[in-house]
């Protein structure tokens, strides 16, 4: 079955809410709209207005009475509209949700999804093109996750459903046209990262959008990549990241959200940590600039491109 | 202006408006009260003698919260602030586990789906959204029963609060909105907040917005009763405001003598809720002298498991304590479960 990312993730929140009658979706324009990426397109009109709930206009309200849903047993499944909408609903995911758990011992349990079409790249105005997923996995209690292709979309939402902890779930938004394979089984856990394409010389870590930059990357290098789609940011899985490091020395990591304490950062001082005497260079960063997110008639300067990533490449070949 | 405050007993003793309370239901409430507020004064000290680093003294609304608590229902569910000890001793929770949060031994300390109440919200007005949730969600099961979101004055200005009643109206949610108003959030008086009597907003997001003397008991059952019928009926939200005063400090580390008139709690301390109460049944149940005895013993045994309980609340184990991050402990924090246990 080919599906276009957009539509994937549709499917997923489908077969998730056939499966359990206690998945909400809750949003704003979700229900007769369909998301203003059509991401729910249709699931009003089959499981009814009290499960597709397009509700008032009000982030913090949404993720908020998601987390009295969880107290009553509802696996609720949020969006919200644009990333930069996020922040109205920061407290209820950083001072509530993420915490319920451990304040209460284990015995609480917060089963939300936000999901968050994110980054940018669609000529959009301003707070519809940001990367805030370094705000969230700095946040304990969080589970972070970016799908790349519509396989993935289709399944790690499902998990995400599955899954007893609070999960980000960041779409690319700039992804969502593509179209790709949706295979019979995941494959893959939701806390897994993976090889998307071998090679022998460089590390290049991606999630999210700047996965299928930097696979364009590999087609067009010299020399030979290893594109790791890390798909979770939070928790990270680094077994996959040090085996390719301890084999190429050289990574390079790519991001469309800022370069300060993005993580890029934080795979760096991992990276570091564990395999010093493997590196033949320094971590290179290919990410967007500590500013503001730009003019959309320039954000293509702004977010990393192939060229950039080749360039990045190059310079660990320096040391 | 606006709308007129509900009262059954006033604060000489005298009935004022009809009731069918029993003398059995009067006495329970007296025993409540007294209890509650023992509960605070025994905590209060135990601030003060260093066993608890802080503490949220409930002194003066006891009526408010007996009177609410004893309205819920087992099958309702509590979304409190930090300052409903009396709520939570209604909901059958061993005051005991109160004091971990302010020991700093817990950040919780019960199942909340045991005593159907949930831990309390420390940031001002975050369970009000909880509670309206919680609601959408008996809604959904096609269930009568009630959520209860608890909050003071302050929490009126918040935007999660305000929020909170827009969603409760839009979908006709069975919440009550119950609003101490003690007249202060910590230092900032009222007229900060409002310029209109608390319940009177509950009009323009929709819904019915009632006054009740939130010192006298009778009324603050008999009010909440009614809007926790009439959510598991189907007939959507209320605002409560319960007028009454902080007595205390808004907690142990704060001094009301910097920002408030003595005069102001002389007045105040005449509308004492446990007062009325213990004159009308001084006056109309010849055994009270007998029953108020017992109840005083029951309350020196209460202090004293408190005092006995707070002492040897244990230390968590750090280390422990990472176990409850996530489902399943992630490599990374297994790690550093490691780190922590190489040090202890």
């Amino acid at each position: 079955m080919e599906l276009s990312f957009a539509k994937a993730v549709n499917a997923g929140l489908r077969a998730a809410m056939e499966d359990d009658p206690k998945v909400v979706l809750l949003g704003e324009d979700i229900g007769r709209l369909g998301g203003v990426f059509r991401v729910t397109d249709g699931l009003q009109k089959d499981f009814g207005e009290q499960r597709v709930m397009d509700t008032p206009l009000a982030e913090s309200a949404i993720v908020g009475a998601s987390v009295g849903l969880a107290y009553r047993g509802f696996r609720p499944v949020v969006e919200i509209q644009f990333d930069g909408f996020v922040y109205p609903a920061y407290d209820q995911i950083v001072n509530q949700v993420a915490r319920l758990r451990f304040r209460s011992e284990g015995t609480v349990t917060m089963p939300i999804v936000v999901r968050i079409p994110y980054g940018g790249g669609i000529g959009a105005v301003e707070h519809h093109s940001e990367s805030p997923e370094a705000q969230f996995v700095m946040t304990p209690g969080l589970t972070v996750v970016a799908p790349s292709n519509p396989h993935d979309a289709f399944w790690m939402i499902r998990q995400a459903i599955a899954s007893d902890d609070p999960v980000i779930f960041l779409e690319p938004k700039q992804r969502y046209w593509d179209t790709g394979e949706i295979g019979d089984e995941a494959g893959i856990d939701l806390h897994r990262s993976r090889v998307a394409r071998e090679g022998d010389d460089v590390t290049v870590l991606a999630y999210g959008p700047t996965v299928k930059t930097c696979l364009e990357a590999a087609d067009e290098a010299e020399e030979s990549l290893e594109v790791i789609d890390l798909r979770t940011l939070s928790p990270l899985d680094l077994d996959p990241v040090l085996d390719s490091v301890r084999s190429t020395g050289r990574v390079v990591v790519v991001h469309e959200a800022s370069r300060t304490l993005g993580i890029g950062a934080e795979l760096a001082a991992r990276i570091t940590q564990e395999c010093f005497y493997s590196l033949e260079a320094p971590v290179q960063r290919v990410t967007g600039y500590d500013t503001p997110y730009p003019p959309c008639r320039v954000e293509h300067d702004h977010l990393p491109s192939v060229e950039r990533v080749l360039d990045a490449v190059a310079a660990t070949g320096e040391f | 202006m606006g709308l007129p405050i509900s009262r059954t007993l006033a604060p000489d003793g005298e009935l004022v408006s009809a009731h069918d309370f029993t003398v059995e239901d009067l006495r329970g409430f007296h025993r409540d009260m007294v209890l509650a507020r023992r509960i605070d004064t025994e905590a209060y000290a135990l601030q003060r003698h260093g066993e608890l680093g802080l503490w949220a003294p409930l002194l003066g609304q006891e009526a408010a919260q007996i009177g609410s608590g004893r309205a819920l229902d087992p099958d309702d569910f509590v979304f409190p602030s930090y300052r409903e000890h009396g709520v939570a001793w209604c909901r059958g929770i061993d005051p005991a586990k109160l004091l971990g949060l302010f020991r700093g031994t817990s950040l919780g300390g019960w199942d909340p789906a045991e005593h159907r109440y949930a831990l309390p919200a420390i940031i001002i007005g975050a369970q009000t959204l909880h509670a309206v949730g919680y609601g959408i969600g008996l809604t959904l099961e096609g269930r009568e029963s009630a959520a209860i979101a608890y909050f003071g004055d302050g929490a009126t200005s918040q935007g999660d609060t305000n929020e909170a009643f827009v969603w409760a109206a839009s979908y006709n949610a069975p919440v009550v909105f119950f609003c101490q108003n003690n007249q202060y959030a910590i230092s900032v008086p009222l007229e900060r907040q409002t310029r209109i009597p608390i319940a009177q907003r509950a009009a323009g997001f929709g819904f019915e917005g009632v006054r009740v003397d939130g010192n006298d008991v009778l009324a603050v059952h008999q009010v909440t009763s009614e809007a926790l019928r009439k959510a598991r009926e189907g007939g959507g939200p209320t605002l409560i405001e319960a007028v009454t005063y902080r007595m205390g400090a808004h907690t142990t580390s704060d001094d009301p003598t910097r920002y408030r008139d003595p005069h102001e709690a002389e007045q105040w301390a005449e509308r004492d809720p446990l007062l009325r109460l213990r004159r009308l049944l001084e006056r109309t149940d010849p055994q009270f002298e007998e029953f108020d005895a017992q109840v005083q013993a029951e309350a020196d045994r209460l202090g004293e498991h408190l005092r006995e309980s707070c002492r040897n609340l244990p230390d968590p184990d750090l280390a422990e304590l990472f176990r409850h991050v996530y489902a399943d402990v992630p490599p990374e924090l297994v790690a550093q479960r490691e780190e922590v246990r190489s040090w202890s």
